[in-house]
């Protein structure tokens, strides 16, 4: 007879000191686990609840202006300054880890239309309702010295608009038209016309640095090519864009804020249709910025929210409100992916989380799986409804969310009676617009 | 020339050769980047998994799909890399199975129990142990989910908790009551008994935490571990569902079937079986009021019903002194055996071993649904009637609770050699138990979840818009989308007589005409090719002529 009745060594399971971790032998037979699609359905439910448990986006708010904040710029190499214009011409420069204002100037008589800081980091550029370009040093001055820019240009007429070339001592300025400035140079190295009297902001592209893109006040948006004496084209759409701002990613995506309350992504060598249209907003949307990753952006608008979205969905993935917000004239995504910074009408600058339930600082490794493991399961079951409702949901203000819904009541009604003409009328006569074909007037080379 | 280099080779032949040789190994060294020592590898490649192992681990087919192709694919190459993990893993397992083989000649079910004791070592031979309890009644019993506690429950009231393993007492009482069934809820702490007139939740400690008096009269009990469920089956034909956690009533159904004697669960997708005196055994849910399932089985009452583990196979046994095996997923009786004396309880094991009691008499079966089974693996006699049968998780342990005790028996093969640490650990601490309870609390699954197909959430939602919207209708007994009939508007200063209502009707009437009238010739359509293919097919058949033709005029 040959007999073995299972006995285990309890040494081999049991761990020999306090001071050792527990020994836990797996084995991974699903016999042993039964319910897998259910337990996993109820940890991707917990997950999502305690997502919007942990959900609180608001950091800090950055207090000192005196007027509405009108413009901000982030430094190329620190991450924790940031530059700041205000309607009354006062520049500030904050530390973002203490929320403190490091260093105050008055830079311009009325508005601060733009700033952007050099790609070195050691000066930085505004332009302002005065007419002048000033240049100045990113170092506070000395005690008993006078704050005095570097550099003064006078122009012409007001500069609206502001932006920094990617590596080249070279900037662009837009007001009644779009001028290429050489930094030693006082007098633009080219202008660039295209009918239209009034632009109203310029943009580097951050991967191919010698294009820009300008938006005009005819409701169009102008491509231009630095190294060319004449813009390459224009798309015109139903109504003006505020700003523009490229993917840093994908070197011919830019996005539009526009004022029928909607984003448009373009690729620039077809603009005939917008690849994405971006609904969500309530009113006119005035800034938009990129994160790093050119993954997501997040845009700031008249209606007193700021939203992210996604690059390729149309609706966004949260927003960001609060009683005491009003009107957002300009937000930024800091250069780590972890931070959206918001200037708004009431004269403070908010700092939010982008992930508004990620936790911040040190994680340990097993914080860390813990998170990667409840994304995943997120994502796998984003699509159940019960689980899509809870990761939807959101608070809004009741002004914005009786406003959505009457938008909502008339885009229906619109579209009920599209459909009404249609049905009634000669098959083919009248042809289905799709949505992005919509807000395209025409494309002119 | 060409014959003069010719000759040549063939003249200095060997000493060319032996110069080339060389030259050809160098040219091979020098292709060969590591030197030329090794030779190529015979077992190239990642090693191969043995099929067999590759069927355990493997989840559902691979899904079809036009939309979002790439996030699937992808998903199902991870998935396939994560069950071929998991089988080579499969080899790193610590612990074997136990066996038992005669020699030539030797039955190994004429092998006693005091053989098999003596021929193992002590901590294995001290499992197989009797507990003489002749004054409180045949005893239940109910093993914990990591087997270490034992929990004993005598029909004249005497309830035991012990850990067996150590023959240590956990607790002890007499409840002064009869007591119809005991089971362990979650953790070693708390178990239920089944008492005359109500259900009892008592401490590990002995101490009464509950009394239950929504649940009366019950006769059996089983516990759903990952939903907390406890489900019991009453003598006054109800099947109730107690969720522990939270401690409320989740669902009771009046089954409409007499006294429910017999019930099992199966574990795999925790719909439990019920048996009843006329040969059926139904399945139910807490979700609905009627049997999911109702099976005919036995043509005398049902005795005794169990699931194997993975929820593929139910053995049950009948007053027809037959034993049945089903395939339940689909439906089909696969074996039938005939026991001279019936099997009054049944009890599957882990590994698939199947004992049954008669009388005072246990037998064990190996194997009861690939092969037929011909004679019993063990066989073993107690001492009273045997009056519940429980197999030891992951232990090689059959316990008997009969009229007078309990005896432990060993069954080497039947308990899984390599448990989860995760899932359920004999040998955790204390601080491991509470940190598995909380995260089993979290995962507790919904009581709406529980469907003959477990998986069920995990498939596609392909019901159209039509089937949601015709059961919305049904269900609010209106069409919600229905456009409502247009009711003109009153009108001022004499513009709403009748005729100017009529008027305003007869302009919107077309509208709905449009629809019918569109509806009606899709009809007349599809009826005239209905009667053109009719026409075809007679005429076809027509053609063939056939002996009675003369007759036809």
């Amino acid at each position: 007879m040959k007999v073995k009745v299972l006995s285990r060594n309890p040494d081999d399971y049991v761990r020999e000191t306090k001071h050792d971790i527990q020994r836990v032998p797996r084995n991974y037979d699903p016999s042993l686990h039964p319910f897998e699609v259910s337990r996993e359905y109820t940890r991707a439910l917990n997950a999502t609840k305690l997502e919007r448990v942990f959900a609180k986006p608001f950091l800090a708010s950055l207090d000192g202006h005196r007027d509405g904040v009108n413009c901000l710029a982030k430094h190329p190499q620190s991450l924790s300054t940031l530059l700041s214009g205000s309607c009354d011409g006062e520049v500030k420069v904050w530390n973002l880890t203490k929320h403190e204002c490091v260093r105050t100037l008055q830079a311009h008589e009325g508005f601060v239309r733009g700033m952007v800081v050099r790609h070195c980091g050691t000066s930085f550029f505004t332009i302002g309702d005065d007419k002048t370009i000033k240049h100045w040093k990113m170092e506070a001055p000395g005690y008993g010295e006078e704050e005095e820019p570097l550099n003064t240009i006078l122009g012409k007429a007001v500069f609206t608009g502001l932006d920094h070339h990617q590596k080249n001592a070279v900037f662009a300025t837009c007001g009644h038209q779009v001028d290429i400035w050489d930094e030693q140079r006082s007098t633009p190295i080219r202008s660039f016309t295209w009918g239209v009297d009034s632009f109203s902001s310029v943009r580097f592209n951050p991967v191919e640095t010698e294009l820009l893109g300008s938006c005009a006040s005819d409701r169009s948006i102008v491509l231009y090519d630095m190294r060319e004496s004449t813009p390459l084209k224009k798309v015109i759409m139903t109504m003006r864009t505020n700003t523009i701002s490229w993917n840093p990613m994908e070197a011919y995506y830019f996005t539009c804020a526009n004022e029928d309350y909607n984003l448009y992504t373009y690729d620039m060598r077809h603009l005939e249709n917008p690849v994405k249209v971006h609904v969500d907003h309530v009113s006119a949307v005035l800034d938009v910025d990129y994160s790093p990753t050119g993954r997501e952006f997040v845009s700031a608008s008249f209606d007193k929210t700021i939203r992210i979205f996604p690059k390729d969905s149309a609706n966004s993935r949260e927003v960001y409100h609060t009683k005491r917000m009003q009107h957002v004239i300009c937000v930024k995504w800091s250069a780590d992916n972890k931070y959206v910074l918001s200037g708004s009408d009431e004269m403070n600058i908010r700092l939010w989380k982008a992930n508004a339930a990620e936790k911040l600082g040190v994680l340990s490794p097993r914080e860390k799986q813990a998170i990667h493991y409840s994304q995943k399961l997120k994502e796998k079951f984003q699509h159940h409804p019960q689980i899509k409702r809870i990761a939807r949901h959101r608070h809004l203000p009741k002004v914005i969310y009786h406003q959505k819904n009457e938008l909502k009541v008339m885009k229906e009604a619109r579209r009920r009676k599209e459909r009404n003409v249609r049905k009634h009328s000669k098959p083919g006569s009248v042809p289905v617009v799709s949505e992005k074909e919509k807000h395209v007037v025409s494309v002119v080379k | 020339g060409k014959t003069k280099d010719d000759n040549k080779t063939e003249g200095q032949p060997e000493q060319q050769k032996r110069q080339q040789t060389p030259i050809k190994k160098k040219r091979k060294r020098d292709e060969q980047p590591d030197g030329g020592k090794k030779k190529s590898d015979p077992f190239h490649g990642p090693a191969p998994i043995p099929k067999h192992k590759l069927e355990k681990f493997k989840r559902k087919g691979k899904i079809q799909g036009k939309i979002q192709k790439d996030i699937i694919t992808r998903s199902e190459e991870a998935s396939e890399m994560a069950q071929k993990q998991a089988a080579r893993f499969d080899l790193l397992l610590p612990e074997d199975a136990g066996f038992l083989e005669g020699d030539e000649d030797e039955d190994t079910c004429m092998i006693s129990q005091e053989d098999i004791a003596d021929a193992v070592d002590i901590t294995s031979g001290a499992k197989y142990f009797n507990l003489k309890l002749c004054q409180f009644g045949p005893y239940r019993l109910d093993y914990s989910r990591t087997g270490r506690h034992l929990l004993l429950g005598g029909r004249r009231g005497h309830v035991a908790c012990v850990d067996w393993q150590s023959k240590k007492l956990v607790c002890e009482l007499n409840v002064m009551e009869s007591v119809n069934d005991v089971k362990w809820l979650h953790t070693e702490h708390m178990f239920a008994v089944a008492q005359k007139k109500w259900l009892y939740i008592y401490d590990s400690n002995g101490i009464e935490l509950h009394c239950i008096r929504k649940f009366n009269d019950v006769l059996r009990m089983q516990f759903l571990p990952y939903h907390f469920l406890l489900a019991t089956a009453s003598a006054t034909s109800f099947l109730q569902y107690l969720d522990v956690s939270v401690g409320k009533e989740v669902a009771a159904i009046c089954t409409k079937t007499g006294r429910l004697d017999v019930m099992c669960q199966n574990p795999h997708n925790a719909v439990i079986h019920l048996g009843h005196p006329n040969g059926t055994v139904t399945l139910w849910s807490p979700n609905q009021k009627e049997a999911l399932v109702k099976m005919l089985c036995h043509q005398g009452g049902v005795r005794s019903v169990t699931v194997d583990k993975t929820g593929t196979y139910m053995i049950t046994s009948g007053m027809d002194k037959k034993m049945k095996v089903f395939d339940i997923r689909a439906f089909k009786p696969l074996r039938s055996y005939f026991l001279p004396t019936g099997a009054s309880c049944l009890s599957l094991s882990q590994r698939g071993l199947l004992s049954a009691a008669t009388g005072d008499i246990v037998q064990v079966y190996r194997d009861v649904w690939s092969t037929p089974v011909t004679k019993p693996y063990m066989a073993h006699r107690v001492r009273g009637s045997v009056w519940g049968l429980g197999y030891c998780p992951f232990e090689d342990v059959l316990g008997v609770g009969h009229g007078e005790g309990f005896t432990s028996m060993l069954v080497p093969g039947a308990g899984e050699p390599n448990f989860d640490g995760l899932d359920a650990n004999p040998y955790r601490s204390a601080k491991q138990r509470q940190e598995w309870e909380v995260k089993a609390l979290l995962e507790k699954i919904q009581p709406e979840l529980i469907t003959l197909d477990p998986s069920e959430l995990g498939h596609v939602d392909r019901a159209t818009f039509e089937q949601r919207h015709q059961d919305r209708v049904e269900a609010l007994g209106f069409d919600p989308l229905g456009k409502e009939k247009f009711v003109p508007k009153h009108k001022k200063k004499g513009r709403s007589s009748a005729a100017g209502i009529e008027r305003r009707k007869r302009k919107v009437a077309h509208e709905d005409q449009r629809d019918v009238i569109r509806q009606t010739v899709e009809d007349r359509m599809k009826l005239e090719e209905e009667r053109n293919r009719m026409k075809e097919k007679k005429a076809a058949l027509s053609g063939k002529r056939s002996a009675l033709d003369r007759f036809k005029k």
